[in-house]
This record gives C-alpha cells, sequence and structure tokens, in this order.
C-alpha cells in the first residue's frame, strides 16, 4: 500500500502476526470440528462443503475484480473462511445451490457492499444463513440423522450426487430427515407435551458433547468446537469474553427459567450444548470485523448475544436463534463501541484533563 | 516496594543480547567532526566560532540562544573548518547548520571548569549543568538545566531516574550503570540536591538485574536513594507511564510530572552531570550502543560528539549487508537517519542497522477492528479509529478522539496484524495541524497588523483633520480678529 514511500515514523519492529496468519490459525482451529462433520454426515456434506467454500473464493474474487481492486486481497483469507463458516452452520444434506447462493450472498452482500474486508457492519456468513432460512425455509430446516461415512448406512456415490446435485435420480429426503433436538423440543412443546415425556424418547447428553447427533455440518461436536475455541484463545487469536459473556447470557437466564418450571424450559446443559452455541461462541460472535473492540464492549456484546438466543429459543418462531442475535447484536457493535471507551490516559471519562489534586500529607 | 499496574503495551523481543555483555569502548576520534547546533529541544545554538579558529576539547563553540537552548562545545582540539550546511539526523533527510571541526590529533582539554561540591547550592548546579550543554540524553534533548530549575515553580517530592531501558537492542544505559556505577550515583545526588526533592527513585527493568544489583550496592550509600525494578513492558520508559508504575499517581493531560511532584531524567543524564560538576566537564562525548542485525560486531561505544556515524560502523566491523533501516535510537521511537555521514548528536542513545528479520516488515491489510491495538495502547486511546479519520482527512474528528493525548510510542503499530502505519499516519496529521494552526497564526499576525496600520491611519488621518481644523479656526480667528481690529481702527479714525 504505502510501501514506496519511506517509513518516516516508526516502529520499525513488529509482534509478527499477520491477518492471513490470524485466518489460517481460525481455520486450523475449525479443522477437528469440520473433519468431524463431514465424516459424520458423509459425501453430500462434502459435497456442500465444496461448493460453498469454492463459490466463496469465486464471489470474493468477483468483487475484488468489478471493484479494481488487488488480487492480493484474496490472499488474507476471509473469503474461504467465510465459506467455510457458512458450511459448518448448513444442514449438511441441503443442495449444492443452497451452499453457493449462500456463499455468493455471504461475500457480496454481507460484505462488498460495504466496502470489503473490514469495513462490514454485519457478520457475512451470518448475514448469508439468515437470508437462506428465511428464502427457503425447507431446505434450511430439513436435517438427517448422522450417517457416518465408513458406516453401514452411508450414502453411498450415487446417493450422494443426486442428493446433493440432483444428479441420477430422486432421494426422498423425507424418509431419512430426523429433527434437531432444540427442533424437536419446539414442536413438542407447540404441542402441548412437557418436555420431560418429549425429551424421554433418546436425548441423551453425551451425544450432544461428543457429537453424534442431528445437527447443522459442523455444529454438533461440542468437544471438538471447545477445543478448537480454547486454542484460539490459547494463541490469543480470540480473547475469553465473547464466548464466556455468551455461553453465560445462554446458560444463567436458561438455569433460571429451567428451575422455575423444567417442564417448559430446556435444562441450560442443553442450552449450552446443543445447535450453534459452542460453534457461535467461539466462532461466529467472536468474528473481529463486527464485534466490538473494547474487553468490556465485548462482554456486553456476548451476553447481548446469549440473551437473544435463549429468548428467541425459548418464546421466539425458530428452535435456535444464534444467526438473528448476532445479526441484531452486530447491529448495536457500534453504538457499544461509541459508548464504552478506554479512558484517555490522564483524562476523565468525560474526556476532560483530570484535575491536579492538592498535594496530600505524605 | 509496591508498583502500580499501567493499561496496554506490548512486549517486543528484547534483542539486547549483541550487546548487553560488552564493555563500553571509546572510539579514538580520527576525521572531521560535525557538530549541529541543533542538537536540543529550543533555540538552535548560536555559533562564536569562524572558520580557522582553533580550539581545544571543551571550548564553547556556540553558545545558548535564550533560555531553553543549549551551548554545543568542542568535542576535540582542532581548526574550525566551516560553519555550514551539513547532514544532520532529520527524518527529511535535509542538511542543517554545524561546526566542521578538523582535530589536531592532541585532544587537549581546554581548563576544566572548577568542582562543585556535594552541598553546592541548588541554583549553582542547574547553572553549571547549562553550561555544560547538557540535554536529556534518553533522547528527549531538552534542556536539563530548565527541568532541573523546575524547584522554582512546582512543589517537588520525587525525582525518578529513567533507568528503564525499554527500547530493544539498546544496552547503553545498562552498561552505564554497571561500569560506571559511582559516579553516575554522585550525579544523581546532585540532581536530587538541584532539585530540592525529598527522595529518588532509579528505574530499572527486571530484564537488567546486574545493573539492578550494582546501582543498589552503590545506592546503600545514599539514604533518600532506592533502585526499583519495574515490569519489562514497553513503553515502561515512558516518562508518566514510569511515574504512575512507581507512585500510582497519574499525570493529568497536557500537564508535566511536575505538577504532581515529580521530575524524571534520563540516567545517561546523571553521568555527565557528574562529568560536568565534579569533573568540569562540558558535554563532549555520549554512550551509546551500535547494533542490528546488519552490523558485524554489535557494541556498545563512548562517542565523542560529532563522529559520522559511519566512522561507528566501521569500528563495528562495518556491516555485513545492506541494512533495511538505519535508525538513530531504539527500534520502536527511533528515527531514520537518511545517510551514514550524520554524525553523532547528544540525543542518540542507539545506531541501529536493522535488517528485514528485525523489523518484520509485511504487506499491510485491511483494517479488520479486531482491537489489538486498543489493548496494546497505554494511553486509553482507539487507534485505529483516529487512523480511519486521519484517512478521511478529518483531522478535527481525530482531535476529538485524542490524537494530541499520543505519545507516539507505536505499541499499536508494533501488535497490529494488518501492519497499518499507524504512527506514520498520528505524525503526519499532527504535523498537518502543527501547520494549519502556523498558518493561522500567520494570518492572524497579518490581520492584526493589517488592522494596526489602518487604526494608525485612520488616527493619523484625524490628527491631520483635526489639525487642518485648528489651523482654519486659528485663521477664521486670526481674520476675525485683524477684522474687528480694522473696525476698531476704522471707528478710532
Amino acid at each position: 500500500m504505502s510501501e514506496a514511500r519511506p517509513f518516516v515514523a516508526g516502529p520499525f519492529a513488529h509482534a509478527g502476526r499477520s491477518t492471513p496468519m490470524i485466518m489460517t490459525w481460525v481455520m486450523i482451529a475449525l479443522t477437528p470440528a469440520t473433519v468431524f462433520g463431514l465424516g459424520l454426515y458423509g459425501w453430500p456434506a462434502i459435497f456442500l462443503f465444496v461448493v460453498t467454500v469454492a463459490s466463496a473464493v469465486l464471489a470474493e474474487i468477483g468483487c475484488l475484480k468489478l471493484a479494481g481492486k488487488s488480487m492480493v486481497t484474496l490472499q488474507d483469507g476471509s473469503a474461504v473462511l467465510s465459506g467455510w463458516i457458512l458450511a459448518l452452520t448448513l444442514p449438511p444434506w441441503a443442495p449444492w445451490w443452497i451452499g453457493a447462493v449462500g456463499a455468493a450472498l455471504a461475500i457480496v452482500i454481507g460484505k462488498h457492499v460495504f466496502g470489503g474486508l473490514g469495513q462490514n457492519l454485519f457478520n457475512p456468513a451470518m448475514v448469508a444463513r439468515v437470508a437462506l432460512l428465511i428464502s427457503f425455509p425447507l431446505e434450511m430446516t430439513r436435517y438427517v440423522a448422522p450417517r457416518p461415512l465408513f458406516g453401514g448406512d452411508a450414502a453411498g456415490w450415487k446417493e450422494a450426487l443426486a442428493v446433493s446435485f440432483g444428479l441420477g435420480g430422486h432421494v426422498n429426503l423425507d424418509a431419512v430427515s430426523s429433527a434437531s433436538l432444540l427442533g424437536h423440543a419446539k414442536t413438542e412443546l407447540a404441542r402441548g407435551v412437557p418436555l420431560h415425556e418429549a425429551l424421554s424418547s433418546g436425548f441423551d447428553l453425551s451425544s450432544l458433547v461428543f457429537g453424534t447427533t442431528t445437527g447443522s455440518m459442523g455444529e454438533t461436536s461440542a468437544l471438538l468446537l471447545i477445543a478448537g475455541g480454547l486454542a484460539l484463545i490459547a494463541l490469543r487469536i480470540i480473547s475469553w469474553h465473547i464466548p464466556v459473556a455468551l455461553i453465560l447470557g445462554i446458560v444463567l437466564p436458561g438455569a433460571l427459567f429451567h428451575a422455575i418450571d423444567p417442564d417448559r424450559y430446556l435444562s441450560p446443559l442443553i442450552h449450552a450444548f446443543a445447535a450453534s452455541t459452542l460453534f457461535g461462541a467461539f466462532f461466529i460472535a467472536t468474528d473481529l470485523v463486527t464485534s466490538p473492540v473494547t474487553r468490556t464492549g465485548q462482554m456486553i456484546y456476548g451476553a447481548g448475544c446469549g440473551l437473544l438466543i435463549f429468548i428467541i429459543r425459548t418464546w421466539g418462531g425458530y428452535p435456535e436463534g444464534m444467526a438473528f442475535a448476532v445479526l441484531l447484536m452486530n447491529a448495536g457493535t457500534p453504538l457499544i463501541d461509541r459508548w464504552v471507551r478506554p479512558r484517555i490516559y490522564g483524562r476523565d471519562r468525560k474526556g476532560r484533563p483530570l484535575r491536579v489534586k492538592p498535594k496530600e500529607a505524605k | 516496594m509496591k508498583l502500580f499496574r499501567i493499561r496496554g503495551g506490548v512486549h517486543p523481543p528484547e534483542r539486547k543480547d549483541a550487546t548487553k555483555d560488552k564493555t563500553v569502548v571509546a572510539v579514538p576520534v580520527s576525521g572531521t567532526l560535525y557538530l549541529p547546533l541543533q542538537q536540543h529541544i529550543g533555540a538552535p545554538a548560536r555559533p562564536v566560532v569562524k572558520a580557522g579558529d582553533h580550539v581545544l576539547k571543551g571550548q564553547v563553540i556556540a553558545e545558548a540562544a535564550g533560555p531553553v537552548s543549549a551551548p554545543i562545545h568542542a568535542s576535540t582540539s582542532g581548526t574550525v573548518e566551516a560553519v555550514d550546511l551539513y547532514p544532520v539526523p532529520h527524518p527529511s533527510g535535509l542538511k542543517g547548520m554545524a561546526v566542521a571541526l578538523v582535530p589536531d590529533g592532541k585532544d587537549e582539554w581546554a581548563e576544566a571548569m572548577p568542582p562543585l561540591s556535594l552541598d553546592a547550592a541548588p541554583e549553582e548546579i542547574a547553572k553549571r549543568v547549562g553550561q555544560a550543554g547538557i540535554v536529556g540524553l534518553g533522547g528527549a534533548t531538552f534542556p536539563s538545566a530548565v527541568k532541573l530549575n523546575l524547584r522554582e515553580r512546582y512543589t517537588l517530592k520525587t525525582l525518578v531516574m529513567n533507568g528503564a531501558e525499554c527500547e530493544p537492542f539498546l544496552t547503553c544505559d545498562d552498561r552505564l550503570m554497571r561500569e560506571y556505577t559511582d559516579d553516575l550515583l554522585l550525579g544523581v545526588a546532585l540532581m536530587a540536591r538541584a532539585l530540592g526533592v525529598e527522595r529518588t527513585l532509579i528505574a530499572v527493568e527486571a530484564n537488567k538485574p546486574e545493573a539492578t544489583a550494582a546501582m543498589t550496592a552503590a545506592a546503600a550509600n545514599y539514604p533518600e536513594i532506592s533502585v526499583a525494578t519495574v515490569p519489562t513492558r514497553y513503553p515502561m520508559g515512558s516518562e508518566k507511564h514510569l511515574v504512575h508504575t512507581l507512585t500510582g499517581l497519574e499525570t493529568p493531560a497536557r500537564a508535566l510530572t511536575a505538577d504532581i511532584g515529580v521530575v524524571v531524567h534520563n540516567i545517561a543524564t546523571a553521568y555527565a552531570v557528574y562529568e560536568a560538576a565534579i569533573l568540569g566537564r562540558p558535554l563532549v562525548s555520549r554512550i551509546l550502543t551500535v547494533s542490528g542485525g546488519a552490523v558485524a560486531q554489535p557494541m556498545n561505544l563512548k562517542v565523542a560528539l560529532g563522529t559520522p556515524i559511519a566512522d561507528l560502523i566501521a569500528f563495528c566491523g562495518g556491516l555485513t549487508e545492506e541494512p533495511q533501516e538505519l535508525l538513530s535510537g531504539g527500534p520502536m521511537m527511533g528515527q531514520p537517519l537518511r545517510s551514514i555521514e550524520i554524525p553523532t548528536v547528544k540525543g542518540m542513545n542507539g545506531v541501529l542497522a536493522l535488517v528485514p528479520a528485525d523489523t518484520r516488515r509485511g504487506p499491510a491489510h485491511a483494517c479488520l477492528r479486531c482491537g489489538t491495538c486498543v489493548s496494546a495502547c497505554p494511553c486509553g486511546l482507539l487507534p485505529f479509529e483516529i487512523a480511519a479519520h486521519i484517512r478521511n482527512g478529518n483531522f478535527e474528528a481525530a482531535v476529538d478522539a485524542g490524537l494530541m493525548d499520543c505519545i507516539g510510542c507505536g505499541s499499536c503499530a508494533f501488535a497490529c496484524p494488518s501492519r497499518i502505519p499507524l504512527v506514520q499516519n498520528f505524525h503526519h496529521a499532527k504535523g498537518h495541524l502543527a501547520a494549519q494552526q502556523r498558518a493561522q497564526q500567520r494570518n492572524e499576525e497579518a490581520k492584526r497588523l493589517v488592522q494596526q496600520k489602518a487604526a494608525r491611519q485612520e488616527k493619523l488621518a484625524a490628527e491631520r483633520k483635526a489639525a487642518a481644523e485648528a489651523k482654519k479656526a486659528a485663521a477664521a480667528k486670526a481674520r476675525a480678529a485683524a477684522a474687528a481690529k480694522a473696525e476698531a481702527e476704522k471707528g478710532t479714525e
């Protein structure tokens, strides 16, 4: 950028971190959960993942070309990461065009319309997810039970091509579909079935922790997501503030309401381990661009996300609320950053210079 | 001793191993020395020698020009070649006025000033420091005598000697504290006396245990001087932050540490004070570190002021490769040197020839708003936001966001993963604002002069008119009188 000009001001030293490096670390941290998810749902999931990431990169190239920007920007890795994160939030057996349309929405509408990386107000992947959910409710809510890649009931090549691309015949997905835990609970509650009956048939916590359950492509394995998230915190790529505040934002009200009426309100443990809570806490809400810059701001933002997720899950029309909650809090980020600022050294909170105290004795 | 936490800061790689165990070596004077007239904050010194004059070492060659200025002394004996424009340390690379001095090889001292006793009057100590041309040797180069006279205007309690040396690579203060310990403490004691403070704290970063041990042992003879180990964290050497760490007192914005009763001097300045007061010798040399990946044998050197940097590098075995950056000072806040002909000046605590592995420069990317700069800023600013205002040309918004509270430490740009040249942006804006202010002052001055002239002319015109009227009136009166007289005369006929 300004490399042709001589540097007249320091520092002539650097911590060594770079944007591409940050993006790469996030991808590395996502890899275990991703590999697990792809294995769990087999070839249709692999196809969808590849299509989504490739579409994101193509959309990025197209936008950079149109805007006349340097292709060097591609190296920052942000397009791959946006596509990757979007793919992990999709129903694993969704058709290919869901991934392609979603990736294009994320990159074009979610990012480049605002001016490119760093300028976008909303998390690109979540913009795409919400747009897809509202536009294609059927495809976006049709989940399948795990059918591991090398298991007995794995989807074969032919079946996978049919599921993903509609090639060589039609697969009746309704026959293999399965409800996610939160979806199931919501439907049953709506029918007036108390939770202890609704959840008596085969849902257990260990399947949520290990991830052998129905859900989005990369959101099921709590254990692997926590491992990835902790690695990012240990590497100081993200700080603990948003994940911890977000999880507490769900778990605390969850525990309160569950204590009041366990038949109408899900256990806080289910809130913590089910669906996108952990994925969102470590990988979505922590998006650097769209979250506040101060630690205090990040706590407010995280807690707000958590609380909104709880409210949407409990009283809203959708069984899951991560994407909506993150977008709503994204909209609040500029406000949070305006209100929660560090105190400038030597000044009070209002920006006036501190007063020189009359010298106290001793 | 209880220490207080400050916010922000970074921990750059220290890189001090190359020189921290190397004894200070004196560089013999050989070629022509170039002594810039501006080696301090304030008015440039006024030359008192001309081409052809023979001078002795320590003789004044330029005198202080005003209350905030410092004299310059010949750093060896020899003949003045010229007083002219020569390369000087300035980021612009432009030349500046300097005295070129050709050594006669005798290095013959002028008569020393009489030594001061340890119970000399405070004014006398400050006066001597001023005469010796001593300025802040940590790089700030503010005339030390002015700072030693702060007792006249402030109630001072504490003197802090800054031996933090938080810049990477630099080890000259470390060596000074280890090798010149007793002399250094004499200087510190004299400075404390000049300021009239009750206690003196010598702050040393935790990465210099040998210096701390030496200073602590020597300070045992001085009940009012103690040594404090401060955490190794950049920018610990920042005046206000160091005082905060040691005393818990926060200096208000736009105020001096003296407002809260504390004065900070660099530890290297104390050695110069010792030389001036006890040995009677002005500031004609300094200790600095020559280091960086491109220097064959990094060293700590005692250098006569005015020695070209090329000579220092040659003394250190030359360069092993073309450096990416040649700096005066440390890598965090140092200034780029545009040529190796630039001479050593009073404020130069290091000469660094850095290679890409040192600078780790990389391509800039878009700001991610990641907040790393916010966490790194020791002043509680949002550097990315200020930089964004500046890029948009909105300097007013940048000032409102705290641009003028920035100390330019570079922690933000050091940490920024997108490698945005934040400090460069800030300097650009500050320069722009200063130019704007000067232009405004000029405009106001011109306006004032025009108004004055108009008023003067108006007054003149009024006076002329009044005079004319008075004349007319007088004439009329005279005419009337003459007429009356004529009438009267006629009447008497």
